[in-house]
């Protein structure tokens, strides 16, 4: 990254110099996975070509975690036919990393029509990753049929309602939350009042400058609603967490990197291990997209966080599958 | 002995072959009564047509056509039909008539109407 400032997307939010070049830029790598390093407040995020120019610094977290999302196991149609192949060549990319996560948060859409086989293959393979705690968050598709009584089953047993739930990890406070339940016609993702009330009572003790992790499924901002890529209630949801310094927002469901800052909040979507879906609007439906076989490890990705006490920011790193 | 034998199993294999016809000829009958089903298309994560309107006692077919999984459930959860994945199809009869407002529980911003008349 040294080596190659141009390549290094930095979100400077500690001084208010957010690199519109560098955004931008970001964005144009739709889907090419990120590493993510939490530095004061704003996660950074590096290209992972240009992982070997990052500074010692950056890579020496207090903590660092990956995201995967959207891994739709027994998907088998032409945009992916072997979504176990993509799966493993992400947990052999997390395996590959210089340093080894301390865990996985899995953004949901696990499986693809929640089948009880579609689980356990996942947790089969994610069995063989470096980091052995994955906390998920379930996507629509591992909610079909049964109101999300299996998901609850098999992670959610200490969680809350419909399986939100909150953890700490050295001195970062992750609040894992189900915007998948229970959705209204014409609506988007939606939490509900029950859950917004949770998060209001699990955030009060915290002080301000406790660094905070959200990650939920569907985008807790509005992407593009008329694909249904939003939140209707997350605005909600924010507005109990104004008052710390620094709020970090990992979603999935869009199947391509994304990133946005909003006063203490950044957002960012993840890349799916299992297929890439359109850029918005790009498209006549968000339906799977069919790339080329020779480039599709390039549009799918796994994203590693690191977190630095002391600097005000996360780091964030998507990298393709290639 | 031997002939009476032969004429009892010529008896019943005529009696068999007379009820086999009249079953066919029954469904036959029955299904030239029955009217093919109304059909409603999933494409692009839309249903269409997204209104549809129907005589009371219409069955309604839903068939999938995207790779994307879809559901058709009422507004007022009285309908809800199981997954359907690529090609797969769901029906249902409407025996009332009425308003019907339903949409994809997954993809909630896909809606539709049935008014059954």
């Amino acid at each position: 990254m040294a080596s190659n400032p141009k390549d290094e997307i930095l979100h400077d939010h500690n001084h208010d110099g957010i690199d519109r070049r560098g955004f931008l830029k970001c964005m144009a790598w739709a889907g090419t996975g990120a590493f993510c390093v939490m530095q004061g407040g704003v996660l950074k995020s590096y290209s992972l070509s240009a992982f070997s120019g990052l500074k010692e610094k950056q890579m020496k977290g207090e903590l660092s975690f990956v995201q995967i999302s959207d891994s739709h196991m027994g998907f088998n149609k032409p945009a992916n036919t072997d979504v176990a192949g993509t799966l493993k060549a992400a947990i052999d990319k997390i395996n590959a990393l210089p340093k080894a996560p301390s865990f996985i948060l899995h953004t949901g859409d696990i499986t693809h029509l929640s089948k009880p086989e579609e689980f356990d293959g996942v947790d089969q393979l994610l069995k063989n990753a470096s980091a052995k705690d994955v906390f998920y968050v379930p996507g629509e598709h591992d909610v079909i049929g049964d109101d999300g009584k299996q998901y609850l089953e098999r992670y959610g047993k200490n969680a809350k309602g419909a399986g939100w739930y909150s953890f700490d990890q050295k001195g970062v406070h992750f609040i894992g939350l189900v915007n998948v339940m229970n959705l209204k016609a014409g609506g988007l993702g939606s939490l509900g009042k029950e859950q917004l009330e949770w998060i209001e009572s699990d955030v009060k003790h915290l002080s301000k400058s406790t660094p905070i992790v959200v990650f939920a499924h569907i985008p807790l901002w509005s992407v593009y609603p008329e694909w249904g890529w939003g939140t209707d209630d997350s605005a909600q949801a924010l507005s109990y967490l104004k008052k710390f310094g620094s709020v970090t927002v990992l979603n999935g469901h869009i199947h391509q990197t994304m990133q946005k800052v909003e006063g203490n909040v950044t957002f960012h979507t993840a890349a799916s291990t299992a297929f890439p879906q359109p850029k918005p609007g790009s498209a006549p439906s968000p339906g799977p997209m069919k790339v080329p076989a020779e480039q599709l490890r390039s549009v799918l990705g796994i994203r590693d966080v690191n977190y630095v006490a002391g600097q005000h920011a996360l780091a964030v790193v998507d990298s393709s599958l290639e | 002995m031997k002939r009476s034998i032969c004429r009892l199993g010529i008896a019943g294999l005529v009696i068999i072959l007379l009820m086999v016809a009249g079953r066919a000829k029954n469904s036959g009958f029955t299904a030239m009564e029955e009217k093919p089903p109304a059909e409603i298309k999933i494409d692009n994560f839309v249903f269409s047509p997204s209104t549809l309107t129907v005589p009371a006692g219409s069955t309604v077919r839903w068939t999938n056509h995207d790779d994307i999984p879809h559901n058709v459930v009422s507004d007022d959860k009285s309908i809800k039909s199981k997954v359907m994945d690529t090609d797969e199809s769901f029906s249902y009869t409407f025996a009332k008539p009425g308003t019907y407002n339903y949409f994809c529980s997954i993809h909630p911003k896909m809606t539709g109407k049935i008014v059954v008349q």
